[in-house]
Formats: structure tokens, C-alpha cells, sequence
């Protein structure tokens, strides 16, 4: 408990602060006088500009790809798979999470290599950004699958069927039955593929080809640039956007079935 | 079951297209890993076992994975009495900031690893003081993997009630006694559950590790990240890739022997 309080919101707070000061130019020395150059330079060098809004733009495009993944096998698991069958698809869709996460990322530099197997039939689009949005939608699909299949699961099938006989079409009753139990679920899937890829810069070098993400100006700064203050300054943008997202979401009750 | 027939084959199909998406690449590294061809040739023109045995006598891979397996242990051994401990507190006592301490134990995995590797890194260096190293690995580890236990223990305090403790207590046994021979071997499968998972999580960690683990120390996935992108280490690293994906098996199976599909999906989380 004290570990958690004192270690981890006091380095989170600590992180804050460091982002508020500077590093002197010779010897790279972290000088502890405040001021928020960083965050100028962060606001106001267009490159960093365009690397927060595709880095959000992978975010959301990845969360939105994985949750229109993510239902269709949902549904198929809770409602339609036998128990049997049922117990097989968890498992199968469980054991790619414990693969290493590393293993999989390479999985796919081996899938989109150019004489690699997509390349062959000719639909691999190379090492680049839609491959990374590709490999981060793959890796963090498990996560938006369990949520949806287990708020699926919790929706008893008589609810299905009493609205079938009440007349309902299969898309009334999407509509009005089975999604208002899946949003919650896929919003708390969601906190998962959204901040996974948000701090992501792993995939991104194995398949992005020379594209960044966030993550990797905070990795380069730090330990490339030697500058941990500006790194510190870059890793507070995915923290304020998770915490604007957490907040946003909260109404929706997800936060209770993390 | 209401659905259609269309409707329920369509599903089924879909399901089947993205287990498909799930596996194939996974499949394609274990078959590269006995490709005669070292650049993986598609399709391969080749199978050797040859690479598996240039894997076993690979000294970076095995001391990579002697590193690995240390850091794993003692984090899991941390993570499963700090976490053990925060969840009995947390679900047996209400003390003021009870909701706050809940929404704080979340935070490690709702914020982006890069993020608290940088934090913890941050700490350690300018806070602290410390030398990157073995130690501030460990922590770091340690801090995440407190976590899933956590959530573990939680999960399973919650659906056994106090009854049987304060029977227990009833009955004359105190605190530890009570503790030690009615709560444990409740908890034990939840907890060996969240052990298995931070075992599993640690092992395979690569983000918080390269920013708190220093220059001198390489963990397995650092071996591999670092060999990646090296043309002539390439069937190594396949082996160890595809060894790795056959092994992650072994904790699904554990998991299932243990506790049946509902606990496995929580373990997950």
C-alpha cells in the first residue's frame, strides 16, 4: 500500500516536476531551475506537434478497430458457441496474451517483410504507420474481447429472446438490448487498447518503419538525448489524455469492472 | 438462441477470420524458427532444426533468460505479500481514503508503461539517488505485479464474505491463526492465479525494464529487442520467439487445471 501511495504517485508527481526544469547544454547536468521551456518547446516545434496528434490518431483508430473486432467474436462466444466451444474460444483468445508481447510485434515485422507471406499474395503495406496500427490493434485485441464477452455473457439470452417475441428484428434488438450492455464493456476495453497505445514506441520501431510515437521522443529524450526533464515533459501529455479519458468515461460505470 | 441461421454462420465465420488473424502470425514465427533459409525466405525453401541447436548454445539468450527468471521471481515474491496484504486491508477494514487507495492501485495499469517506467526512473535517479540497476528493476516489477495480485485477491475476498473468518475468530483463534488456516487456503488459488500472471507479466516486460534496468543488465525480451534488428542473429531470435510462444501454453494450462475459465479470464485483467 505505502509502496504503491509513496512509490508510484510520488514519482508520478516527481516526473511533474522534473519536467520543469532544465538541462544545461554542455554537460547535460539537469539544472534545477523552473520554468516550462519544455512545454514551449513541445507546443511550439511543429514536429512534436504532429507526433501527439498521430500518436491520439492511432489511439482511437486502434480502439476503433479492435472494438468492431471485437463484438462480433463476443457475441459469437457468449451467445451462439455452445458451453463446450465456448470454454475453447476463451482459452484461444486467453493464450496470445501470455505469448510475449515482443514475440508478437516481431510475429508481425516477419508477417509484413517485404517475400513475406502477405507480400507474396500482395497485400502487405510495408513497414509503416498502418502496419503499426495493424500490429497494436492485433496485440491489444484480447483486451477488448474479455470485457465485451464477459458483459455479453452477464446478459441473460432470455432478454434476446422475449425481445425477438416481442417483434423486434435482429437489429432492433442489437440496438436496443445488447448494446446498451456492451458499451460499458468496450468502454473498459477500450482504457486498455487506448493507453497501451498511447505509451507504445516497441511496435512502432519493429513494424513503423522511421514513424514515431510518443513514446519514442520520451525514450530518445531519456536515453538518447540524455534530457529527462523534456521527457518527463512529453510522458505528461499520455497521462493528462488518459486522465481526460478516465474522466469522461467515469459516467459509464466502466471504471467499476476493470 | 434467437438469432438467425445467416445471422449465426455469419458470426461464425467472422469468429473463425479473426482467430485466423490471431494465430497465423504466430504460427509463421514457429515456422521460421526451422527455416533453412536465414532471411526466412517465403515460402521456405527449407526445414532445419539447425537453428534450434545454434539457439541452445547461444550464451546472450541463456544468461538473458537467468536474468529474467530472477527479476520474475523476486517481483512475484514482493507482488504476491504486498499485494496479498493491500486487498485483505482494503476489503476487511474501512478506513477514511478506502476509495482514493482503490482508484490509486488501478492507476499502474490504466497510464501507459512508458510512463511509469519514466516516472519510476525519474524517481530513482533524481529523488533517490539511485543507480540504475538490479534494485530499481526489481521495484519496478515489483510495482506493477503488485497489481495483478492484487486484483486477484480482491476479486476473491469479495466473493467469500467475512463469515468464515469471524467464525473462525468466534471460536477462539486469533488474528495470524485465523489468517493463517482459514483466509490462505481460500485465497490460495487466486492467489497462485495472480502470482502465475505477474510471473508471466514481469517475465515479458520491455517497457518500464528499459528505462529502469540501466546499461549493464539484459533481461530476456532486451536480448531480444536488441538482437532484432541484427540480420545475422535473426534465426536465433526466431528460436527464442517461437520457443517462447509455444511455452505461453504451459501457464494457460496451469490456470485452466487450477480454477476452471471464470478465474483464468479475471486473471487476465
Amino acid at each position: 500500500m505505502l509502496w504503491l501511495g509513496v512509490l508510484y504517485l510520488g514519482s508520478l508527481a516527481a516526473l511533474f516536476i522534473t519536467s520543469l526544469w532544465s538541462v544545461d547544454a554542455f554537460g547535460g547536468n539537469i539544472e534545477r531551475i523552473w520554468n516550462l521551456d519544455n512545454y514551449r518547446d513541445l507546443f511550439t516545434i511543429e514536429v512534436y506537434r504532429t507526433i501527439t496528434v498521430r500518436t491520439l490518431l492511432i489511439a482511437a483508430l486502434v480502439t476503433v478497430i479492435d472494438a468492431l473486432l471485437a463484438f462480433p467474436i463476443a457475441l459469437y462466444m457468449a451467445k451462439v458457441a455452445s458451453p463446450r466451444l465456448q470454454r475453447i474460444l476463451v482459452i484461444a483468445v486467453l493464450t496470445p496474451l501470455w505469448a510475449s508481447y515482443l514475440v508478437k510485434a516481431y510475429a508481425w515485422r516477419g508477417m509484413f517483410a517485404s517475400g513475406g507471406p502477405l507480400d507474396s499474395v500482395g497485400i502487405s503495406p510495408g513497414y509503416g504507420l498502418a502496419a503499426t496500427v495493424l500490429t497494436l490493434s492485433y496485440l491489444w485485441l484480447p483486451y477488448m474481447i474479455l470485457p465485451m464477452y464477459a458483459g455479453l455473457e452477464r446478459l441473460p439470452s432470455s432478454l434476446i429472446e422475449a425481445s425477438a417475441d416481442l417483434g423486434a428484428g435482429t437489429g432492433t434488438t442489437m440496438r436496443r438490448v445488447v448494446l446498451p450492455v456492451l458499451f460499458p464493456a468496450a468502454v473498459a476495453g477500450s482504457i486498455f487498447t487506448f493507453s497501451l497505445t498511447l505509451g507504445d514506441y516497441i511496435a512502432v520501431k519493429i513494424v513503423g518503419g522511421a514513424n514515431q510515437m510518443l513514446g519514442n521522443v520520451v525514450y530518445d529524450s531519456f536515453l538518447t538525448g540524455n534530457n529527462l526533464p523534456f521527457a518527463a515533459a512529453v510522458a505528461t501529455i499520455p497521462v493528462a489524455a488518459m486522465l481526460v479519458y478516465l474522466a469522461a468515461v467515469r459516467r459509464t460505470g466502466a471504471l467499476d469492472s476493470l | 438462441m434467437t438469432f438467425s441461421g445467416p445471422t449465426r454462420a455469419l458470426l461464425r465465420l467472422f469468429t473463425a477470420l479473426v482467430l485466423l488473424f490471431v494465430y497465423a502470425p504466430l504460427a509463421l514465427v514457429v515456422l521460421n524458427s526451422f527455416n533453412t533459409s536465414r532471411t526466412f525466405e517465403w515460402p521456405p525453401p527449407g526445414l532445419t532444426t539447425r537453428w534450434w541447436s545454434a539457439a541452445l548454445e547461444s550464451d546472450g539468450a541463456r544468461n538473458a533468460i537467468v536474468v529474467s527468471l530472477e527479476v520474475a521471481l523476486i517481483a512475484t515474491a514482493i507482488a504476491l505479500v504486498l499485494g496479498t496484504m493491500a486487498a485483505l486491508a482494503l476489503q476487511r477494514f474501512r478506513f477514511f481514503g478506502r476509495d482514493t487507495v482503490s482508484l490509486l492501485i488501478i492507476l499502474p495499469i490504466a497510464l501507459p508503461g512508458v510512463v511509469t517506467g519514466i516516472a519510476l526512473a525519474n524517481a530513482f535517479l533524481t529523488m533517490f539517488g539511485i543507480q540504475l540497476g538490479m534494485l530499481t528493476l526489481v521495484v519496478s516489477h515489483a510495482t506493477f505485479c503488485i497489481v495483478t495480485v492484487f486484483n486477484n485477491a480482491i476479486a476473491r475476498l469479495r466473493r467469500l464474505g467475512g463469515n468464515l473468518e469471524e467464525a473462525s475468530m468466534d471460536l477462539g483463534a486469533g488474528t495470524f491463526r485465523t489468517f493463517w488456516s482459514v483466509t490462505l487456503p481460500m485465497m490460495r488459488s487466486a492467489l497462485l492465479a495472480g502470482g502465475l500472471l505477474s510471473f508471466a507479466l514481469s517475465f515479458d516486460e520491455i517497457i518500464v525494464t528499459t528505462f529502469t534496468a540501466g546499461q549493464g543488465i539484459q533481461t530476456l525480451p532486451i536480448w531480444i529487442y536488441q538482437n532484432l534488428f541484427r540480420p545475422n542473429q535473426a534465426p536465433v531470435v526466431n528460436v527464442v520467439a517461437a520457443a517462447l510462444i509455444v511455452l505461453s501454453v504451459v501457464p494457460i494450462w496451469i490456470s485452466q487445471k487450477l480454477a476452471g475459465t471464470d478465474e483464468s479470464v479475471a486473471a487476465a485483467r
